[in-house]
Parts: structure tokens; C-alpha cells; sequence
């Protein structure tokens, strides 16, 4: 804490700034208020004391998943993480890790929109709606609807932090939209030759890492790439599996190469 | 200086239901169509829609018909909407929210499988189909997914600076990536502006960054009229404390599932302002019962009213209401399974906006369409809780298809003058160059406390006209903003452009408040403070008048009379038309007299 921050009722924040090619962390005295936010603080920073602060933000009610940040380490929205959390100490504030950084708190997120897109078949229902189903059912895909698409699990997922596996692996959070298409009992649909190949959901090694960090606690392990992970081995790591199909002259559409 | 060009058939300007929905319908008839959006996808103002989408399904109450929701549109808009678009959007909803689920959306579902409506604010029955207390993300996910899949180009991060036209239509659109700064213009036959709102010209507001307004300014720029300016809607219940959340929207599904509405003196006060609808009475009456409480010394310690869904009980409101408790805990210390909520009115929604040709969402320039908040004419002097989503769902398409069909009867591209290019270049950046100037902060702090004070729930006569001349003072200086930093992702710099939109509109907010010499709806004047009925006749249209400043001019509202909509009905209600396959066509006949008792009661 500075000595400004000491003497009035004031908390220091450490904001990286800089670009590409470089930057460093910043520090500014922010005025403490009660219930503030960091992105209250940040937006106080903008107004007096850094206009040109990049930080995306939209609701601040934590629904659009525009916040997300690093705050001291942890990957956070920026709207639901309170000052007070941190009691009084210095909050040091930097961008997602696992995408290019575009300017200070911005990085560019877009290669999750590009893999969204090639997810391909999107929605295929079996029947045209109305659909007459029951509550238990829409709850489970709903669990996958909840999602904000903050990416908070794709900056820490290792497979693509630490090995930089973006080319292999579409990270937990596309796991999730292939789980509300998968799983959604009107859809007739067939990804998982997509999901066992272009999208390599062997590379996931179950660590529980995603599920921690996501805002709308989804458990995107357990109830999203388990079910999944299951559904490719049947089609194809399942030696019985394959001589039924064989016999009954159901072709799988591939054997797993991803691997 | 250079910058990129792009081609499309159709330019979306704005990516919330509105925008989405257009683009899916004009993608496809099968015409190229670009969405440019200033976030990212999927995050726009839409997600924040919580309560549900208004559809006369009648799956709860079997009685309800679209002529009944009919019915409690207009009368909550006090009669100044047109007539027929609250036809269009009543008769379309339930198809349009049928179809979403055709696209991937789940609702909630009643016990034998249908989709589940809930009660919310003056709607006559349970209408409301939702996903919790996150529709609208439900209805954003949706269409986003269904309009990339359909090869919709998506332009992420794009403010658009500028429309062009020439003499017979539109041209195309400037804008900046916020990345670099990079300019990108798009040749285009056909724009439809779905923007949303301007509820950040407040200082206490549920609206994010983007609601300033840009796309509403952008069409009247280019010649399209506004109209109903004076009607802006406070939401009674935003949150109240802590100050960071200040006007953060609490939903009306707590009041639509049995939340109850306390003063200090745990007085469930709606008794005095509406006893027969009490918390579920419109939202400008709760809203005003609410500032009444307070400025007569009964409100809470920080100045509103109570909340309280507790007696429903944990289960309940976990499985009902799971964001509106997450909010609460976490960003209030409040548990709402246990505690009230504090709460106060904030402003949510604008009723009043860019005039629009009901069928096909044109507005008074060829080739330039808008649907969503942006436009005006479906939600009167109120707008009802949940008609927004179905608003968005219904004109959204309406204007897809129309600007669709308009590029395919005639695709010739106008020009666009290189030199009228580089000038709104050179405007556009003036701010970074500047060396001195006024801070694009302090203007909006200004403007938005001067909004808040002089055109807020209660309005005067003299407040609004020193509200006026206040807006002015503030266009001189901001005619010279100054910003630091480069062109590279600065918020700075967006809002000195973004101001320069939020001015103009707060100007046509003052203009027309001050002609509306009564009270209807939103609107209320201390000064006229009843409705009257000779008033009830007109919209009030506003126009750039000669030396650049605005010119309001009366007009008939459309069709508005409670009589010619009673007629209208019997014969539509029993031909089916465009309206509604599937679902609940055994309902229509009894809803044919449901309708006509609300009818006599106007």
C-alpha cells in the first residue's frame, strides 16, 4: 500500500497496462467504498485518473461474462469480486493468461467464437417443437445453458494455458456447448466424431480445474466432458462396441486418430 | 487516411435480440448479412432481460388470448401506441418464442410438459414464458448460435461512427475497431439500426456502457423522425446498496412469484396507489408509489422501499429465482431467502425512439430500418413487463424479412463520396489530436445527474427547462473533447463520440417533455399532473429543426381508439391468420370476452 492509500481510507490497485509488446503493472490509489467491486474501482480509475484504460466490461450484474480478469492470480469476474474480499491489501489486477493480449485488461477471445462456429451440427431437433417435455430434463441442459461464455475456464484449462494446445483441444468451455447439444433430448445431432477429432476431448485429463473457477458453478467436469468422454469412448475405444456395429452395419464415422 | 471496405446485403447495427433476430431472418431468405456489434457477441443489453417473454400461449390460464394481451398493452401504454404494431407483436409472440425452442432454447416447463408462464406486472393472466430469472440470455444464446450457423458475418468490436446516404436511400456505415483503431467502411443497400437504449444518459440506471443512444442518433442523423421522447421508464426495483450496485435491476418475476413491497413502516403501502393489483400494478404507478414513500419520510435507510420473497421460502426461491439470490449474497450481504431486498426505482427502458413503419420496421429514410428499443410505437407512455423480449423477437424478424426483401427488388449500391469519408474520419479522431478540451467524463457526469434531476420520475415545467438549457451549455463544450492515449481499445475516446449521440437525445427527451403538457404513463409533471384525454390523441415527433436545434410537432397516434380495437377483434380472433398454429388454438373462444371486459374497463 502507498503512503497515500495509508493515510486516507483508500486501497492500492495494480493494473497491468500495456500491449503486445510489452507492460507492466501500474499502481493507483482507489477511495474505498462500501460493497465496491474491483470493476467499480477500475471504472474510478478510468474516470480520474487513466481514461484510456482498457477494461471490457457490459451488465456488471455478472450474466455476460464480458469481466473476466485476473485478480491476484485467481481468474475472476471483475463485477463480482469485492474489494473488501481482500482486506485492505494491495489488488493486483491482470488479463487472462491463455489468450493474446490485446491492451492492458483486453485480450482477444475470438478463437473461442471461431471453434463456436465450426461446432457443427448446431441444434438439430428430431420433431418440431413444441416439445413435450418434463422439468428434469430441461434442468440438465439448462445446467449448460447457464454458461456466460466468460472463458475463465479456458485461461486456466493447462491443457491450453500451460501447453498452449489450442490447436489440439477446444477447452472446457466448448465442452460445455457440444454437452447442451449432446445431451438436450429433442436433438438428433452427431458431433462426436467433431468432438474425438478436430476437438480433442482426449486431451482432458479430468483435473476438475474448469469446473472450480466457473461463475455459474456448473460442473463442467462431472456433468459435461464425463458424459461426453463417454459417449466417444462407446463409439470408438469400445472393442465389443465395434463388433456390434460391425454385425449390426452401423458405421461408426471414424476410428479416434485425435489421439 | 486508409481504411478496410466490406460489402454486405444487409448491416445489422447492433447484436441484442433485436439485431440477432433480424439477421436470422434475413440470412434466411438467403441474402449476405453483417452484424456489427461494439462488445463482443453474446453480451449485449439482452442478457440482462430476466423475468420472461410475453406470449398468450394460455397454457397456465386457459383464458388468455392474444386479444386480451392485446388489451393490457394498450392500456398500460395509456393508449398512445399504435395500435397496430401491439397487434402484430400480441397475435406473433407465441410463435416466435415456439420457434426458439426449435433453435435450441429450453423454457421452464409446467407439470405436464408445457411451456411454463409466469404473472408479472398487469398482465391479466400468467404469460410470461422464461428460464429462471435468465431469459434473456436464453433467447441472446439462442440466436446468436442460430446466426453464426447460418453464415452470419459477425463484426465484433465495431463502433459505427456514421451512416451514409444520398439523395434516394442508404449507402453504408463507418466505423472503428476498438482492437486498433483500424476504420472499416460498409457498402450496404440496406441498414437496420437495433441498438437499444439510452438509459445511461442517468446516473441510476440498469443499463450498461452501450445504451447511449449511438444507433438512435446515427438514423436521426440521416433523416429518420423520433418519436415519444419524453417517455422513459423507471423499473421500480433496482438495487440500492451498496452504492457500486446503485440501480443494478432486480426482476419483477420476485413481485410476479408473491414479492411483497414494504415502507419503513413495514406498511405494504401499494394499498394507497393501487389496491386492486397492488405489487403487480404497472411499472410507472409502482415506481412513483415508491419515490412517493420516500419523499414522505417512510423509506428506507437509504432511501426506498423494502422487498420480500422470503415467505416463499428457501426452496422456492433457489429454484425460481437462483440469480436474483446470487446477486444479492454476493454483492449486497443479503440473503434473500431470509432477508428483504432494499430497493429503488431505476431507469430500465425506453419507450420512445426512431419512427417505424409497423410491418416492416422501415423508417422515414429508404433502405434504413430499426427494431427493438430503438424504435418506438409498441409500448405507448408504459411498457409492460416482458413485452420487450417478444418485441425484439417479433420486429426483429419483421425487419430482417422487409430489408431482405428491399435487397433483393433493388440491390444497386448508392455511392459514397471518398471525400465525405475522410471527413468523418478526421471528426471522428478529432478528440485524440486535440491537445486541450473538455473531459469526456466530466460532460457525462454532468449530463447524467442533470437527466436524473430535471427529467427524472417527477418532472416540473421549470426543472425541465433549466434541464434544457443545461443539455445545451454541456453540447457547446463537448463540441471540443479532449482524450488521452491512442486509438487502440480507449474507453475514453469511445465515450466522446458516444456523448456526442447521448446529447442530442437527452435534448429530444427535454423538447418533447416540455410539450407534453400532462401526465400519461412514464411521464409525469408536477405541474400537470392528470391525464387528459385530449392529450391522449397525440405522439409528439421530434425533428432537427433550422438552426440544428430540435423541432417537436404533434401527430394522430395510429388507430388508437379502445372502440376500433374491440371491433377488429371478434373477426380476427376466430380466423387464425399469420398468428398461431400450435400451442393453444382451443382457447381463442372464451378469450373473446376476457378481452371485451378489459375493454369496458378502459
Amino acid at each position: 500500500m502507498t503512503e497515500a492509500a495509508q493515510r486516507a481510507h483508500m486501497v492500492t490497485l495494480h493494473i497491468y497496462r500495456g500491449d503486445q509488446r510489452g507492460g507492466v503493472e501500474v499502481a493507483y490509489d482507489v477511495p474505498v467504498e462500501p460493497g465496491q467491486v474491483v470493476l467499480d474501482a477500475l471504472e474510478y480509475v478510468q474516470e480520474y485518473m487513466a481514461p484510456d484504460l482498457a477494461v471490457r466490461w457490459n451488465c456488471k450484474a455478472a450474466h455476460c461474462g464480458s469481466c473476466a480478469a485476473e485478480v491476484n492470480g485467481q481468474p475472476r469476474l471483475l463485477c463480482k469480486t469485492r474489494v473488501d474480499a481482500y482486506g485492505g491489501a494491495d489488488i493486483h489486477v491482470r488479463p487472462l493468461q491463455t489468450f493474446p493480449l490485446i491492451r492492458d485488461l483486453v485480450t482477444d477471445v475470438s478463437w473461442n467464437f471461431d471453434r463456436a462456429r465450426d461446432l457443427d451440427p448446431a441444434f438439430r431437433p428430431n420433431e418440431p417443437p413444441p416439445f413435450d417435455l418434463p422439468q428434469w430434463e430441461v434442468d440438465r441442459v439448462q445446467e449448460f445453458h447457464r454458461c456466460i461464455e466468460c472463458f475463465l475456464c479456458q485461461d486456466v484449462c493447462h491443457v491450453l494455458r500451460e501447453h498452449g494446445g489450442t490447436d489440439r483441444y477446444w477447452g472446457p468451455q466448448l465442452m460445455v456447448r457440444f454437452a447442451e447439444l449432446e445431451l438436450h433430448p429433442s436433438d438428433a445431432g452427431d458431433r462426436l466424431d467433431l468432438l474425438e477429432n478436430e476437438a480433442g476431448i482426449g486431451y482432458c485429463n479430468i483435473t476438475h480445474c474448469c469446473s472450480d473457477v466457473c461463475p455459474e458453478n456448473i460442473e463442467i467436469t462431472h456433468d459435461a466432458i464425463i458424459p461426453l468422454k463417454e459417449r466417444v469412448a462407446d463409439r470408438y475405444h469400445d472393442p465389443i462396441g465395434a463388433w456390434l456395429r460391425k454385425l449390426t452395419r452401423r458405421p461408426a464415422a471414424s476410428t479416434g486418430s485425435g489421439e | 487516411m486508409p481504411y478496410e471496405v466490406v460489402h454486405q446485403d444487409v448491416l445489422v447495427i447492433g447484436a441484442g435480440g433485436a439485431g440477432l433476430r433480424a439477421a436470422v431472418a434475413a440470412a434466411e431468405t438467403g441474402v449476405q448479412v453483417g452484424v456489427v456489434t461494439k462488445s463482443l457477441l453474446g453480451k449485449a443489453h439482452t442478457v440482462m432481460a430476466e423475468g420472461g417473454v410475453a406470449a398468450a400461449f394460455g397454457h397456465m390460464d386457459g383464458q388468455d388470448t392474444w386479444q386480451v394481451h392485446f388489451q393490457d398493452t394498450m392500456k398500460s401504454g395509456h393508449f398512445l401506441n399504435n395500435a397496430h404494431m401491439v397487434e402484430l407483436l400480441t397475435r406473433e409472440a407465441p410463435d416466435r418464442v415456439l420457434e426458439l425452442e426449435g433453435w435450441g432454447a429450453l423454457f421452464d416447463r409446467t407439470e405436464t410438459g408445457e411451456i411454463l408462464q409466469r404473472a408479472f406486472g398487469a398482465h391479466s393472466f400468467r404469460r410470461l414464458a422464461h428460464v429462471g430469472d435468465r431469459t434473456g440470455k436464453e433467447l441472446i444464446r439462442t440466436l446468436q448460435n442460430r446466426a453464426v450457423h447460418q453464415g452470419v458475418a459477425v463484426y465484433p468490436e465495431i463502433i459505427i461512427t456514421r451512416l451514409f446516404r444520398d439523395a434516394r436511400r442508404i449507402a453504408g456505415a463507418l466505423g472503428y475497431r476498438r482492437a486498433d483503431g483500424r476504420f472499416i467502411l460498409f457498402r450496404t443497400p440496406t441498414v437496420i439500426v437495433a441498438t437499444g437504449g439510452w438509459g445511461r444518459l442517468y446516473s441510476v440506471t440498469s443499463n450498461s456502457w452501450e445504451t447511449t443512444g449511438d444507433g438512435a442518433n446515427l438514423a436521426f442523423s440521416v433523416g429518420a423522425e423520433l418519436v415519444d421522447m419524453e417517455m422513459v421508464q423507471f423499473h421500480p426495483t433496482g438495487m440500492l446498496w451498496p452504492p457500486g450496485v446503485r440501480g443494478l435491476l432486480v426482476t419483477e418475476g420476485v413481485r410476479g412469484e408473491g414479492g411483497l413491497l414494504y415502507n419503513a413502516d413495514h406498511e405494504r403501502f401499494m394499498t394507497r396507489y393501487d389496491p386492486e393489483r397492488m405489487e403487480l400494478s404497472t411499472r410507472d404507478v409502482v415506481a412513483r408509489a415508491i419515490s412517493s414513500e420516500v419523499a414522505a419520510g417512510r423509506g428506507t435507510p437509504h432511501g426506498g422501499a423494502w422487498l420480500d420473497i422470503s415467505h416463499r421460502g428457501a426452496p422456492f426461491i433457489l429454484r425460481k429465482l437462483p440469480g436474483m439470490r446470487d446477486q444479492f449474497l454476493q454483492l449486497a450481504d443479503v440473503d434473500i431467502t431470509r432477508q428483504p431486498m432494499e430497493i429503488a426505482p431505476t431507469v430500465h427502458y425506453m419507450m420512445g425512439g426512431v419512427r417505424v413503419d409497423p410491418d416492416t420496421c422501415a423508417t422515414a429514410v429508404v433502405g434504413l430500418y430499426a427494431a427493438g428499443e430503438v424504435a418506438a410505437g409498441v409500448h405507448g407512455a408504459n411498457r409492460l413487463g416482458g413485452n420487450s423480449l417478444a418485441d425484439l423477437l417479433v420486429f426483429g424478424r419483421r425487419a430482417g424479412l422487409a430489408a431482405a426483401a428491399e435487397v433483393r427488388d433493388d440491390p444497386q449500391l448508392s455511392e459514397i463520396a471518398e471525400t465525405e469519408v475522410q471527413l468523418a474520419i478526421a471528426e471522428a479522431l478529432a478528440p485524440l489530436g486535440r491537445t486541450a478540451g473538455a473531459n469526456p467524463y466530466a460532460i457525462q457526469a454532468d449530463l447524467r445527474r442533470t437527466m436524473s434531476q430535471y427529467a427524472g420520475l417527477i418532472r416540473t415545467g421549470t426543472g425541465l427547462t433549466q434541464g434544457l438549457e443545461r443539455v445545451r451549455a454541456l453540447q457547446r463544450q463537448a463540441v471540443s473533447l479532449q482524450v488521452t492515449g491512442g486509438p487502440a481499445f480507449n474507453p475514453g475516446w469511445n465515450l466522446a463520440l458516444d456523448l456526442q449521440a447521448m446529447l442530442v437525445l437527452a435534448e429530444a427527451i427535454f423538447v418533447s417533455a416540455i410539450e407534453r403538457t400532462e401526465s400519461r404513463g412514464a411521464h409525469f409533471r408536477e405541474d400537470f399532473p392528470r391525464e387528459d384525454p385530449a392529450w391522449g390523441r397525440f405522439n409528439l415527433i421530434t425533428t432537427r429543426g433550422g438552426e440544428g436545434g430540435l423541432r417537436v410537432r404533434r401527430e394522430p397516434v395510429v388507430g388508437a381508439e379502445p372502440a376500433a380495437a374491440r371491433t377488429e377483434r371478434p373477426a380476427t380472433a376466430s380466423s387464425g391468420g399469420p398468428g398461431r398454429p400450435g400451442g393453444s388454438g382451443g382457447s381463442g373462444g372464451s378469450g373473446g370476452s376476457g378481452g371485451s371486459k378489459e375493454a369496458d374497463q378502459t
